[in-house]
């Protein structure tokens, strides 16, 4: 396609998003002559572009829009909703012709006739309002809809005088009331009969500016240029050259990877040293390139008004957007990914939580309601809050719908706590609207929602209270394109399996193979510290083995509040990724999230948690399983919550450590445990991981030195170990016992009362200690930081 | 014999080095390492139901450029780049076998043989296959 046609649709699509926000705008503030006249230069850009290309009906339709805006903004007109929403028809039957141009270089074969009549006759109606046939017929379409609902009458719009298009100068000048038409355009004729100083110079000779007023009118006039100009600070690129740069600083971070390895074992001062370098200036671009991706969430957010307007009109509704944290950003694809989710949650908000403004008063509420939508960074992810202050949702009646199609039993019912009674709004069919209307109602549009944000590896969740209002949060990852994966292998094949969705690794002892995992109802569950796991095999789901299914590993996985347990053989290193999607034919399959290319060069394919749960067959429900305990429903704001590792320290403290503070969790053979000097170790992975009491640490006699090592040696039996790894190296905690994983938040604190532990908090329902990891790592009696180097450097 | 236009051609690998995918259809062998990008490769044997290749022959890969992006196809062997023209050209005989005629145009009557020419967007899809997992 011609050049000039591409950035003709570029602009234009873009002028029409403004248009789009800025009409909505001028709805609730009618008079605003800066937005009539930014609506109008941008009408009349594009319909000046138009005439240029050759789009004859594209031309006519916006120049019958811009007589319209011409009178609105000369004060002939005042603004109704019909005109209102006949200009937002104009938007969207633009939008459609541009569209069409795309695709046929050609503005379609429909010349709006019937609009552009409908825009013509608005130029000729008087400046007060007439319910239309239109608005009745919307009505229809929608729940609960009463006959009178209130809509926002149009205030009487200013009258001025008509306003000569004369240089900018003069215009602004006779915008701030400063002068008067007339002597502008005397200004003008002295200019032609030969003065040659500036409109401004003349005003102010002929008495009718003062020249502070002209200083401030200059001073407008360049803050509206600025404001025009500041998009030359950015550029176009194409995000095809975008997704080549991702793609190659990818590879560039698995050669770099590699080159650490071999570095590890080079003596060489200058060359490690420029290896460091390539290190950090890789780590660096990676970090440029990823932010190239990301585009604000404003982009998402904007669109928001003109959907709940049109929603709330249809609806007899009346409600107004607020949105917070519009400048969150987060990577492109993403943005696609919770666009139509978001724009559904926004319509359900509306057409279902907000009620009709006299419901709304009889329950002592303001009659507009708000839909809230808020955004920001949480960890590594980008939380997006959309909230309504409308009726909440009824848990009971989505029971019992839920009942009536058969999606659970009623004893089911009857067990279910809220927060799981809410997720049965993912369920397809299940929706307690009253009428299906064309906004929503059928109930086809939430299960959509949630399978759209948990392919891009989020989460969605509610939380309400009835009559006050509902909140879905939506969590996503920040970014897609590399992500941290444990690699396994089953049956000779490498997985690999996104570190997001693990929770922990459970190692199965050769003699316990069969041990350790029971059959409930025929299907394999594992009993992991008291609690049942559901256990699924991947060379089974994969159907990778003729012969029984196997494996020595489990896998601990977690999709929303499901775990369950991923049997695989072998177990291998944590690596970061980079994830590539799989072709057309293989893009169906569920259980595959992508591929990647590993350090050698080979391929593994990346398993999709949630598809594999799926086709396992994995339920919320399963009568004689335990399904976690959802976390407490809490309508405050939300609270920080992080994965913890509860553990018996020593002699009965409780404490408890950051799950992503620890590399793994280990049960050794105590008769691995060997002495190197005075210290405790044992072969671990290939290297000597030191091992340390916590006991010993934790322990202070009086005089302020430590506990004497009376600790037998060989440990009997098995030891629970926390690896941990710090500055670049691994070490060994020796704890009495792993009690747990929890989630939970470490808000109740007080400060510690001995050495080793940084505060105590209520974690878990009980106090714990939590563990000052580095603070015992540089105990000098440890004599860990004097530790040589020839420890294995690990690969970041 | 079949004969594929060379300018949808990008490469040809003598040797293939693949990744089974399993639960995949039984047409995709696999997938390839190109220089970085991830290949499907597409076994023509599986998609003309011909018979097994015999495991003494290896493939050889033709990566081929499509609607949707690259793909490989895994051939037994390939022969010359020639210049065909539309006197040798012929309709497809109705004999043809089905799963064939929708991907074959047409055939070309060359010198003791007949090249049939693959349309290769129709040999990329897999809609309507019997579709038997590996």
């Amino acid at each position: 396609m011609d050049d000039l046609i591409k950035e003709f649709l570029v602009e234009s699509n873009e002028n029409l998003d403004r248009l789009d926000t800025e009409l909505v705008k001028l709805e609730g503030t009618p008079d605003s002559r800066e937005l009539l006249a930014s609506i109008f230069r941008t009408i009349h850009s594009i319909k000046g572009a138009c005439g240029f290309l050759g789009f004859q009906k594209l031309e006519a339709l916006t120049h019958a829009g811009e007589n319209l805006l011409s009178k609105l903004r000369d004060g002939k007109l005042v603004l109704t909703p019909e005109i209102g929403s006949a200009l937002l028809s104009m938007v969207d039957a633009i939008r459609e012709m541009l569209a069409a141009i795309n695709v046929t270089e050609h503005d379609g074969e429909d010349a709006r006739v019937g609009l552009i009549d409908q825009l013509k006759k608005l130029l000729e109606q008087e400046p007060v309002s007439v319910a239309t046939s239109r608005r009745a017929m919307a009505r229809e379409n929608c729940e609960e809809s009463k006959p009178e609902s209130k809509v926002a009458t149009p205030a009487a719009a200013g009258r001025s005088k008509k306003t000569p298009h004369v240089g900018k100068l003069g215009g602004t000048l006779v915008e701030q009331r400063r002068v008067k038409p007339e002597d502008v355009a005397r200004a003008l004729e002295a200019q032609e009969g030969g003065d040659t100083r500036p409109i401004g110079a003349i005003l102010v000779g002929l008495g009718v500016l003062k020249s502070d007023e002209l200083a401030e009118a200059l001073r407008l006039m360049e803050e509206r240029r600025s404001k025009a100009t500041s998009q030359d600070s950015t550029i176009r690129v194409q995000v095809t050259l975008l997704d080549r740069l991702m793609n190659l600083v990818g590879e560039l971070v698995l050669a770099r990877n590699q080159v650490l390895q071999y570095a590890a074992q080079q003596k060489d001062n200058a060359f490690l040293g420029t290896i460091q370098q390539l290190n950090l200036v890789t780590s660096e671009l990676r970090e440029g390139v990823m932010k190239t991706r990301m585009q604000p969430i404003s982009r998402l957010f904007d669109k928001v008004p003109r959907v709940a307007r049109d929603v709330s009109v249809a609806c007899g509704k009346q409600v107004h957007v607020d949105t917070e944290g519009k400048d969150t950003e987060l990577d492109r694809t993403l943005l696609e990914a919770i666009n139509a989710p978001l724009t559904h949650l926004v319509r359900n908000a509306i057409d279902h939580g907000i009620e009709t403004p006299d419901s709304r008063v009889r329950a002592g509420k303001p009659p507009e309601g708000v839909v809230r939508l808020r955004a920001s960074h949480e960890g590594g992810q980008v939380l997006i809050e959309i909230s309504d202050d409308g009726a909440g949702i009824d848990v009971e009646k989505i029971k019992s719908k839920a009942v009536e199609k058969g999606a659970i039993g009623a004893d089911q019912a009857a067990r279910m706590s809220s927060t799981e009674a809410l997720n049965l709004i993912f369920l397809p069919g299940v929706s307690t609207a009253e009428k299906v209307t064309n906004v929503s109602g059928r109930g086809v549009g939430m299960d959509v929602v949630k399978t759209n944000i948990e392919h891009v590896g989020g989460s969605v969740e509610i939380q309400t209270k009835l009559g006050e209002g509902s909140t879905f949060k939506i969590k996503v990852p920040l970014t897609l394109a590399i992500v941290p994966a444990l690699v396994v292998r089953s049956v000779g094949r490498r997985f690999a399996i996104p570190q997001m969705n693990l929770v922990e690794l459970v190692r199965l002892d050769a003699g316990q193979s069969g041990s350790g995992i029971e059959l409930v109802h025929g299907a394999p569950v594992y009993r992991l510290r008291g609690r049942l796991l559901p256990l699924v095999y991947l060379d089974r789901e994969l159907k990778l083995r003729e012969e029984e299914p196997n494996g020595q590993n489990i896998l601990v996985l977690q999709v929303d509040s499901r775990r369950f347990g991923l049997v695989v053989d072998e177990v291998h290193d944590t690596e970061e990724i980079v994830v590539k999607p799989l072709g057309k034919h293989l893009k169906g399959i569920r259980v595959y999230a992508g591929a990647t290319i590993m350090g050698d060069g080979q391929l593994a394919l990346i398993l999709d948690v949630p598809g594999l749960a799926e086709s396992a067959g994995i339920k919320t429900e399963s009568p004689d399983g335990q399904t976690i305990k959802a976390s407490a429903l809490n309508t405050k704001d939300t609270v920080e919550k992080q994965k913890l590792v509860l553990f018996d320290g020593a002699n009965g403290s409780r404490m408890a450590i950051p799950l992503n503070a620890l590399a793994r969790l280990e049960k050794l053979a105590g008769s691995d445990v060997e002495r190197s000097g005075n210290e405790w170790v044992v072969q671990y992975r290939g290297q000597i991981l030191p091992l340390i009491h916590l006991s010993r640490v934790l322990e202070v006699r009086r005089d302020g030195g430590l506990a004497p090592n009376d600790t037998t040696f060989p440990p009997p039996g098995s030891i629970d170990v926390l690896v941990i790894q710090e500055n670049g190296r691994l070490f060994g905690l020796i704890v009495n016992t792993i009690i747990d994983i929890v989630e939970d938040t470490t808000e109740v604190r007080i400060p510690a009362t001995r050495a080793g532990v940084l505060y105590s908090a209520v974690i878990g329902e009980r106090v714990t200690e939590m563990l000052d990891v580095s603070g015992i790592l540089q105990a000098p009696e440890q004599g860990v930081v004097e530790r040589s180097k020839a420890m294995a450097v690990v690969p970041v | 014999m079949f004969g594929v236009e060379s300018q949808n051609i990008q490469e040809v690998l003598r040797t293939v080095e693949l990744t089974e995918v399993p639960l995949a259809p039984k047409a995709i062998a696999g997938l390839m390492n190109l220089r970085g990008q991830i290949v499907s490769a597409l076994d023509l044997r599986q998609r003309l139901e011909l018979n097994d290749r015999q495991k003494a022959h290896p493939p050889t890969g033709v990566v081929i450029r499509t609607v949707d992006g690259l793909m490989g196809l895994l051939v037994d062997g390939i022969g010359d780049v020639m210049d065909v023209d539309e006197s040798t050209f012929e309709e497809s005989p109705e004999t043809l076998a089905p799963q064939m005629r929708s991907v074959i145009v047409g055939v070309h009557k060359l010198k003791g043989n007949l090249m049939h020419v693959l349309d290769t967007s129709s040999v990329c899809d897999l809609k309507g296959l019997q579709d038997a997992k590996a």
